[in-house]
């Protein structure tokens, strides 16, 4: 209804604006402003989540009217238990976004609020799309204002990863793109719900499946179409790379929940030992990739591959438990990444250097921050109390019951997570202060406390209270895997 | 009846009266005159476009002249576009052909018969109309190739336009009087009768339709009929450039569907299999080659060869598995497509000379470095339109390409549905050198800081079209529908 709308098309509209309203000598009030678009814009998703009916498993708020004749596609929005949390996630990453950007962009700030404005916009789209052919759309225009902001605003090898970012990810969704024909072919329509209820032949679904796995997996991304994102997380400005992380790498996770499980959901059942791999090399080698890492934002973007492992661990192994925890897993790998990012940002606003090597004894010149670093650090690593380590616990305690050696793999994760996490933590925070530019450091300011601080609140909140986040899925889950678990062949 | 025969045709009438008007008030030098001109040729074709405007809306086929035209919403659709476009083309030429002492009264008057060319061409219903539209709009191209008669590139490109574009009329008028031996008529349905009654010499038949495709191929600029596309685009005043690559494609599309589908669709199964080369060796060689250019102009060439070459793969489903049902649905996605290419293409060159002023040729592309900080709309716009020509969505481009690609996979047929995938894989190299205008526009660094005021009526104009390019892709329906009635009427009379 009218707020998903708003959620959807306010944001974009803002966007608008500020590209209309923005000069060089504005730049104040174009940042005051963008902060007031994007508070509505999250004002906007709140009814989304107190007016919703935890009872009822499918859609909520819908709008349905014929987009496209020719093809029988339909402007069709709505969220149910699992998207719901998406919508407000964006809503409040871009918020805490614009915050981040205050002082440190001062080229273009127009454009550079309008991009994660519009972007945030677009996102919410994909979340709430019922459609086949507008969650396209909006799948693939997520990819020009992410585009615009590494290219214009990342750093010295920017353009090399802009590149990579764009085409490496354009290439997994053309393929996606035959299968939505195909799917519009059997049916006569772009409505997801009716694909959903589609008999397919084996073969049909196999090859469904891994058309959207292509798509999919390199945007989660899955080892081993995972090598842009380390690339692209480096190159990114921060606010790029905490919106890159904390929702976008979500489009590709919950494509699997709304395209590849419910539709191809035989050839899931059948080639689910090949996900439970690739998840598992994804949580064991890439966490043990991620513990070489120099640079800091590199070390992060591989915990989130790591991280995002278990998403797609704790869907495959169809299991009301271990996907809710998978989905718990992706919200509140939203707050961290976004929040490690953030940390991240703000030592290199004031150093210029993303080297671990570069820092030692930040908590000694910095103790406000290093207090906030170190909680979203403990979060990462699972610590219990966090959001982390529901999620993670969630996915574990489900695996087991499914194979007790996929758990003890699984359950590694928590070990290299605390080890990168914590080596990182004891190089960068602790320990003497040795370099110059470390003493020399200032404590985060008003600004960036409060920004930290949303983050910190929505991670400890998550993580000593998790009920009213699965009390929302469970219902959405359970009627998802019901449908999964019977065949629909042909 | 007989007596009010041409009265169907009274947009073209007037229109040839208002383009003698024209030549006879071009002849005049003062600044003042040469503005009523302009004024003047502005109006007519806007009063002209609200002609067909009304004649499609009306729907209706109507035979004049003995048969020899059909006035179908097809025509006036493309008659239509055609003059938009001609109209937007003015409109971004005036003050770039002014600053550069072109704006005689030979260019509006060469544009305006050019029009009437295309226009005779879109609605002919017999061969020889189709060649008489056709030289119509290629002399008055080829002068116009020429109009900066001291330049040395533009006389060279004007010679190989004229002597290659001779050839290829000479290839579609052998193949039309070939056809003229096989089924003793030039009518368009008397051909369609011959074929469908079968008693025609084969032999004959298939010999002339490799000269008409060869032909129609050199028009639209196909590989490898496409050699001249390159020079001519970078060759022509860019103002010539813009009237090249705008509305002479819709004509081309006109009489490619008038002859090969309207005449020849008996002989479907042989010419369908010539344009499946055709596009994919277009698409190949056009999305390769354009990466390696330096030259805007040039790139926007090649890039035009690999565009046409996927229009022209809404064609090729015509017979699949012996039936023809689906046909209509490829025939209407190229009709989308052409036209929603050449209303990016016209924002493309139009921005090529709003940034070419005051003596400058912004031609190559790394003139556009820092665009987007020198001129942030501008550079919007143009990263709209390069989003549009890569098929990234919500832009227009997109929702073209999936209209073709769609009408490919629904034939269920694996050589299609391969076809189709072979098109997206090269259309992500076509992504690749789009997104490096982007990237030159907005990553690099400008060399020159002053920002760039392009003139109000051109700028505005820039933006109308960018505007165009996103609202057709967001609500795409309106457009699709009138292209697919267009396409329905056509073949169902």
């Amino acid at each position: 209804m009218i707020f998903l709308n708003l959620a959807i098309w306010l944001p974009i509209l803002a966007g608008v604006v500020l590209l209309a309203l923005g000069r060089d000598d504005n730049a104040r009030a174009v940042r005051w402003m963008a902060l007031v678009f994007a508070l509505a814009s999250f004002v906007v998703t709140i009814p989304l989540i107190t007016g919703f009916d935890t009872a009822q498993a499918g859609m909520q708020f819908a709008t349905d009217f014929t987009w496209i004749e020719r093809f029988n596609a339909h402007y069709h929005v709505a969220v149910d238990g699992i998207s719901v949390w998406f919508v407000l996630l964006t809503a409040l990453i871009t918020v805490v976004v614009v915050i981040s950007a205050w002082e440190v962009i001062t080229e273009r700030v127009s454009q550079y609020m309008a991009a994660f404005l519009i972007l945030s916009g677009v996102m919410v789209g994909v979340f709430a799309a019922v459609d086949g052919l507008l969650f396209y759309t909006f799948f693939e225009a997520t990819l020009i204002p992410m585009y615009i902001i590494i290219g214009v605003w990342g750093g010295p090898k920017r353009i090399y990863a802009s590149f990579k970012f764009f085409l490496y990810t354009l290439l997994g969704s053309l393929l996606m793109l035959v299968a939505l024909v195909y799917l519009y072919i059997q049916s006569a329509s772009f409505d997801i719900l009716t694909w959903h209820k589609l008999p397919l032949s084996m073969t049909a679904q196999t090859g469904l499946f891994f058309a959207f796995l292509a798509a999919f997996a390199v945007k989660v991304p899955m080892w081993p179409v995972h090598t842009w994102l380390p690339d692209v997380h480096v190159e990114a400005p921060t606010g790029g790379s905490a919106v890159l992380a904390a929702i976008m790498l979500k489009l590709g996770a919950y494509g699997f929940l709304r395209f590849s499980l419910p539709i191809a959901p035989d050839a899931s059942h059948h080639w689910a030992w090949l996900i439970i791999a690739l998840s598992l090399i994804a949580v064991v080698y890439i966490g043990l990739v991620a513990m070489v890492q120099t640079d800091m934002k590199k070390l992060v973007a591989y915990s989130s591959i790591a991280h995002m492992g278990f998403c797609t661990l704790g869907f495959f192994i169809f299991n009301s438990l271990g996907m809710q925890g998978a989905i718990v897993q992706m919200i509140s790998h939203g707050f961290v990444s976004a929040a490690m990012f953030l940390c991240i940002g703000v030592l290199y606003d004031r150093v210029h250097s993303r080297d671990i090597a570069a820092y030692g004894g930040v908590t000694n010149t910095m103790p406000w921050f290093a207090t906030f670093a170190v909680l979203f650090a403990m979060a990462n690593c699972g610590l219990p109390g966090t959001a982390g380590f529901v999620g993670e616990w969630m996915v574990i305690l489900a695996t087991t019951g499914f194979n007790f050696w996929v758990a003890a793999l699984s359950a590694t994760a928590l070990i290299f997570g605390a080890a990168y996490t914590l080596w990182m933590v004891k190089r960068v925070y602790f320990g003497p202060v040795t370099k110059g530019s470390v003493s020399r450091l200032q404590d985060i300011n008003a600004r960036e406390f409060f920004m930290l601080a949303v983050l910190a609140v929505a991670v400890l909140a998550m993580g000593l209270y998790p009920k009213p986040f699965t009390d929302v899925m469970q219902v959405s889950v359970d009627a998802l895997l019901k449908h999964v678990a019977q065949p629909k062949l042909l | 009846m007989m007596h009010f025969t041409s009265l169907p045709i009274y947009p073209e009438i007037f229109l040839l009266l208002m383009a003698s008007v024209v030549t006879l008030l071009g002849t005049g030098a003062s600044a003042a005159r040469q503005k009523t001109t302009y004024v003047v040729t502005q109006i007519s074709l806007g009063v002209l476009a609200l002609m067909h405007l009304s004649e499609l809306q009306l729907a209706q086929t109507v035979y004049g002249m003995q048969r020899m035209v059909v006035i179908d919403p097809l025509g006036h659709l493309l008659a239509l576009s055609a003059t938009l476009a001609t109209m937007i083309t003015m409109g971004f030429s005036r003050p770039y052909l002014a600053s550069r002492d072109l704006l005689k009264g030979e260019f509006l008057s060469l544009a305006m018969f050019s029009l009437l060319g295309i226009s005779v061409m879109v609605s002919a219903n017999n061969f020889l109309v189709v060649y008489v539209g056709l030289e119509l709009m290629s002399l008055s191209l080829y002068a116009l190739t020429a109009l900066r008669r001291d330049h040395a590139v533009s006389t060279e490109a004007a010679m190989k336009y004229f002597i290659l574009g001779a050839l290829a009329s000479g290839f579609l008028l052998y193949g039309l009087s070939m056809m003229y031996g096989a089924t003793g008529t030039l009518d368009i349905p008397n051909v369609f009768e011959a074929l469908h009654k079968g008693t025609v010499n084969q032999q004959v038949l298939t010999f002339g339709l490799v000269f008409i495709v060869s032909g129609l191929a050199f028009k639209l600029g196909l590989a490898p009929f496409h050699m001249w596309v390159p020079d001519v685009y970078q060759g022509a005043p860019t103002a010539v450039t813009l009237l090249i690559s705008g509305a002479p494609k819709l004509a081309a599309f006109g009489i490619t569907f008038r002859i090969l589908v309207e005449a020849l669709s008996g002989q479907a199964l042989d010419w369908q299999q010539m344009l499946i080369v055709l596009s994919v060796v277009s698409m190949t060689l056009g999305n390769l080659a354009a990466i390696v250019q330096s030259n805007l102009k040039r790139l926007l060439a090649y890039s035009a060869i690999a565009q046409l070459g996927f229009m022209l793969l809404g064609f090729t489903p015509t017979v699949v598995d012996m039936k023809t049902v689906l046909a209509a649905n490829g025939y209407s996605s190229a009709l989308f497509y052409i036209v929603t290419y050449v209303l990016t293409t016209l924002g493309t060159f139009g921005l090529i000379m709003v940034l070419s002023r005051n003596g400058f040729e912004s031609e190559e592309v790394s003139d556009l470095a820092g665009l987007g900080k020198r001129s942030p709309w501008i550079a919007g716009v143009m990263a709209l339109f390069m989003f549009s020509l890569a098929g990234i969505p919500p832009l227009v481009g997109f929702y073209a390409k999936f209209a073709v690609l769609q009408a490919l996979v629904s034939t269920g047929n694996h050589g299609y549905i391969v076809l189709a995938v072979v098109a997206v894989l090269l259309s992500l190299i076509g992504a690749y050198y789009y997104l490096r205008i982007v990237k030159t526009m907005f990553f690099d660094e400008p060399a020159d800081t002053t920002p760039i005021r392009g003139e109000v009526g051109a700028t505005v104009l820039l933006a109308l079209n960018g505007l165009a390019a996103l609202g057709f892709g967001l609500l795409p329906d309106g457009l699709m529908s009138v292209c697919r009635d267009a396409v329905l009427k056509a073949i169902n009379t």
